[in-house]
């Protein structure tokens, strides 16, 4: 009995240390509406929200409309995807597929070192190394811009994109595939038409956490985007997305200042984005999920 | 069927044959094209790390010296060394593991040893998704309204600890849920049959073996937060300090921090630049050290657990 007890006792040590995590997103929730809702007071949402003039250090007529940043962070996102997505999802057809163990052995490493570079290195890479090139070779204004800033996000969202396609296209039972080459198919149209589609929906949730990741990258749009809070006319314009604004502005913001209480309140929209997105992401994972091939 | 009845098959006629044969080389000359893109692929992104690693190497090399090592920032941070950086970040990076790892084990082990799949799992785990794909720079704010405001510890190593230590609480989960995964169940079953109760089963034999695991983990959950930055520039790290840290409530400088300082925000820009590259040299030489480290120890793992 006693031994029981303390059984019991320790099983509910476990669960109230496993809830920390949920803890934390919910305290992390609270302390951005604490702190951003004030903004509310100010602004309207509608005016914050759509408001096309960022000027929250101006003294005279401060502005606070958070969607230049808004759609900043959009383009960057969205241009970085272009190439993420076929480049991760190719990556990971390679290792999961055609790669003989050797070199598996190789590139798979490759692809984790390049998920841990930090943030920082590669955004310093784009500003001492690419923005140059860009200019010199590109005849761009301004090396420090949307694309560059896209493509170094790019290289941060394939090595997450790849990991997850990767073992979703594991995932796909072996007797399927046998099926399909057992008709006659190549090892090319296997995968086309079988391997691919019954791996899409964990593919689709490896694009969405890709996609996150980039809309949440801060250090890379920092240093690389420009910094300039207009909305973009070319790909070449210089943008300031919204955790670039945050970053770059918290230190110099009066505390509890109206300027402060409105990068909290970009902080609470850049949150929730990247929370509809990694629920987006579990719901596909949850939803579409293969257990074997009588679920297809 | 007898042999004569097979053997009077007539034979498909030559023409017919042929014109397979066509149809099967274009096929074949197809998943050629395709491989051939798909490998494109992978170089394209094997090139991104050797170019990105290669250009710091080849420019930050000639900064690294003893002296740029052990020596404390000089002349408005213009001349001197890092060492100041390289102390703040191990002891960030070390005292943030400190934080998330017995958090992290343990929720791992309620998830794989104790939860049953149902809501209460399933709530837990989208917990930990969306914990994971938080923005770094929201976890600073956090950190900044939480622990350095609230809590008042000031911007402060303690501070960073907290903020870090539940930014790299998801990677630890991950990799320990994995670690516990790679137990085979005959294991526990054969505790179980000896009498062994739950608790003594995971302490005495699902641990055991599963901690080298375990310890991959925490060497990449290091790396990760000795690699992040707008998760300490509001919560720990400072632009500038004269002096080493001395207690947990001093504030410090950091490596990516100091990057980022000294190629944005300072006035010698240009001139900063070797200090710069020799930064970022170090940064890298640090957390891809460590993350070699963990894929040359999970592959000995496998190699052993396949034996």
């Amino acid at each position: 009995m006693r031994r029981s007890t303390k059984e019991i006792i320790i099983k509910q040590a476990f669960l109230a240390t496993a809830v920390t995590s949920l803890a934390v997103l919910a305290l992390i929730m609270i302390f951005l509406f604490m702190e951003g809702l004030p903004t509310f007071s100010f602004v309207s949402v509608k005016d914050f929200l759509f408001g096309l003039d960022w000027y929250p250090t101006d003294e005279a007529n401060p502005a606070y409309g958070i969607l230049p940043l808004i759609v900043a962070s959009g383009a960057v996102t969205a241009l970085s995807s272009l190439l993420a997505i076929p480049l991760g999802v190719m990556t990971a057809v390679y290792l999961a597929e055609i790669a003989s163990p050797r070199v598996r052995a190789v590139v798979k490493p490759v692809v984790e070192m390049l998920a841990s570079l930090p943030s920082v290195v590669i955004g310093f890479f784009g500003m001492v190394i690419m923005a140059p090139f860009l200019q010199d070779y590109f005849g761009v204004a301004v090396g420090l811009n949307l694309s560059n800033a896209a493509l170094m996000l790019a290289f941060m969202s394939v090595p997450t994109i790849a990991s997850v396609s990767e073992d979703a296209i594991y995932a796909v039972p072996r007797d399927l595939k046998e099926a399909s080459f057992a008709l006659g198919a190549t090892h090319l149209e296997t995968l086309a038409r079988v391997t691919l589609p019954a791996a899409l929906s964990g593919i689709g949730t490896a694009v969405i956490l890709g996609m996150s990741r980039a809309i949440g990258e801060t250090m890379v749009v920092l240093m690389v985007a420009g910094g300039a809070a207009v909305i973009p006319n070319s790909l070449w314009s210089p943008v300031r997305p919204m955790p670039a604004s945050i970053a770059a502005e918290m230190a110099e913001a009066p505390f509890r200042g109206h300027h402060y209480h409105a990068l909290f309140a970009t902080a609470m929209v850049l949150f929730m984005v990247t929370l509809f997105f990694n629920i987006l992401a579990d719901y596909f994972s949850h939803k579409h999920q293969q257990s074997g091939s009588a679920s297809l | 069927m007898t042999a004569e009845a097979i053997l009077s098959i007539p034979t498909p006629p030559r023409q017919s044959l042929s014109v397979t044969t066509g149809r099967d080389r274009a096929r074949k000359t197809k998943q050629w094209l395709a491989f051939m893109m798909l490998r494109g692929a992978i170089l394209i992104v094997a090139a991104a790390l050797v170019v990105i690693v290669g250009f710091l190497v080849i420019n930050g090399i000639s900064s690294i010296s003893w002296g740029f090592l052990t020596e404390v920032p000089r002349n408005n941070m213009t001349e001197g060394g890092i060492w100041p950086c390289i102390v703040g970040t191990l002891l960030l990076s070390l005292g943030a593991m400190a934080v998330a790892l017995p958090l992290g084990v343990a929720s791992a082990i309620y998830l794989h040893e104790y939860a049953l799949p149902g809501r209460t799992m399933r709530i837990i785990r989208l917990g930990v998704n969306n914990l994971a794909g938080v923005p770094s720079v929201v976890f600073g704010l956090f950190g900044l309204g939480l622990f350095v405001t609230a809590m008042n510890l000031g911007v402060s190593i303690l501070a960073g600890w907290l903020t870090l230590g539940v930014l790299c609480l998801p990677v630890i989960i991950g990799t320990t849920e994995e670690a516990l995964r790679s137990v085979p169940a005959t294991y526990r079953e054969a505790s179980l049959a000896l009498g062994g109760t739950k608790w003594q089963t995971i302490w005495r034999v699902v641990l055991p073996s599963a901690l080298p695991g375990i310890l991959t983990g925490s060497i990449l959950g290091i790396s990760r937060a000795a690699g992040e930055t707008a998760a300490i520039m509001f919560t720990a790290a400072v632009f500038y300090t004269p002096k080493m840290p001395n207690s947990i409530f001093s504030d410090v400088m950091a490596l990516p921090y100091h990057i980022y300082v000294l190629a944005t925000a300072g006035t010698e820009i240009e001139k900063t630049r070797p200090i710069q590259y020799g930064t970022a040299l170090v940064l890298i030489a640090l957390v891809l050290g460590m993350n070699l480290f963990a894929i040359i120890l999970r592959a000995w793992l496998q190699r052993r657990g396949s034996r």
